[in-house]
């Protein structure tokens, strides 16, 4: 119905995922995941701190987060007003995240248990 | 050249008119928009499980309390079993990626065993999640319960933490578990769609790649959920 409207139909062939292409992201994810195992299981608590051992499981499950979302669901081939408009959005949950984390900071400055 | 010609000459930026600035199947701008709220959703929950487990002086340890795989060791074997699980969830993702691509290529027959795959570890996902909820309900915890004291005690907890860490942990693994059987009914409702040829009648398999988006979705809060509540 409104396929012609978009033009969608002959867009889509050239910049779609191949299987090799789908097949190299998945490795890619099951690395990054393997890593965040190694750093868990492997590495003792007293050769790296808590708050670096964290950075790093976020940074990566953010690395993950953007090979899920740019290629398996294909964000990356999208038009820029899609990918802005979905991407601007999401800088209200980091706002939402500084609040909510000063606030159990608070919480945990006046924590008697 | 004709005036409608000439207007079109004009107007060639993307938010000029005439055209949807998005060029994206409207179905699959929805999908989006919805994903979008339930993204809002999802990190309203994983926000507050941070803000909670930053105010408490102590939490339990996951290495501690998920270290179990059901039916081979109750214990000494810390996150393997949501590493199996995290692995199925990738798997089942890249499975309906693969229906997607045959979908391009309107290959009835691929689409239908990819869907397959796909179904098949969603399903496989939700019986590994009822084996770690049993395991956990059977250690004391469940909404609103925690094992004895000195049980806290030994995963590094106390009495208030750990019923905080409780009731997060099965509000938001079990908001994503229903998830994962609403994608898994929809999986289901789209292969049967592409069995009785409705996609191959309507000339594309676009319908695949909306519940795509949505399969791959309830992946990407695996992954967050993963990270929150089992590694970090």
């Amino acid at each position: 119905m409104s396929l012609e409207n978009t033009g969608l139909a002959h867009e889509e062939e050239h910049a779609g995922m191949t299987k090799a292409k789908i097949w190299r992201v998945f490795f890619i994810l099951l690395g990054l995941t393997v890593v965040e195992f190694v750093i868990a299981l492997g590495v003792p608590e007293t050769a790296m701190p808590h708050l670096v051992r964290n950075s790093i499981y976020i940074i990566l499950t953010l690395y993950k987060a953007y090979y899920i979302v740019a290629f398996f669901m294909h964000l990356k081939f999208e038009k820029y007003a899609l990918k802005a408009g979905l991407m601007i959005s999401l800088v209200l949950i980091v706002y939402f995240i500084v609040l909510m984390l000063i606030e159990g900071n608070y919480l945990h400055s006046h924590m008697t248990i | 050249m004709d005036t409608t010609a000439q207007l079109d000459e004009v107007k060639t930026t993307p938010w000029s008119g005439g055209r949807s600035p998005f060029s994206i199947e409207y179905g699959k701008l929805m999908m989006w928009i919805f994903l979008l709220s339930d993204a809002f959703t999802f990190s309203a929950f994983l926000i507050y499980y941070g803000a909670q487990r930053f105010s408490k002086t102590s939490w339990p340890d996951p290495d501690i309390v998920f270290q179990s795989i059901p039916g081979i060791t109750d214990s000494g074997a810390p996150l393997v079993f949501v590493g199996v699980m995290t692995f199925i969830l990738i798997m089942s993702s890249v499975t309906m990626v693969l229906a997607v691509e045959a979908g391009h290529r309107n290959k009835k027959k691929e689409v239908t065993w990819w869907m397959v795959g796909t179904i098949v570890g969603g399903l496989m996902f939700l019986g590994c999640q009822a084996l770690e909820w049993t395991h956990l309900h059977h250690t004391g915890f469940w909404w609103g319960e925690t094992p004895a004291l000195d049980v806290l005690k030994g995963m590094g907890a106390d009495g208030v933490s750990g019923l905080q860490f409780a009731n997060l942990f099965f509000t938001i693994t079990g908001f994503h578990g229903l998830h994962v059987t609403i994608g898994v009914i929809l999986n289901i409702i789209v292969l049967i769609m592409t069995m009785t040829g409705v996609f191959e009648r309507r000339g594309h398999y676009l319908m695949i790649e909306k519940i795509g988006l949505y399969w791959h979705f309830v992946d990407l809060v695996w992954v967050f959920v993963f990270t929150f509540f089992y590694l970090v």
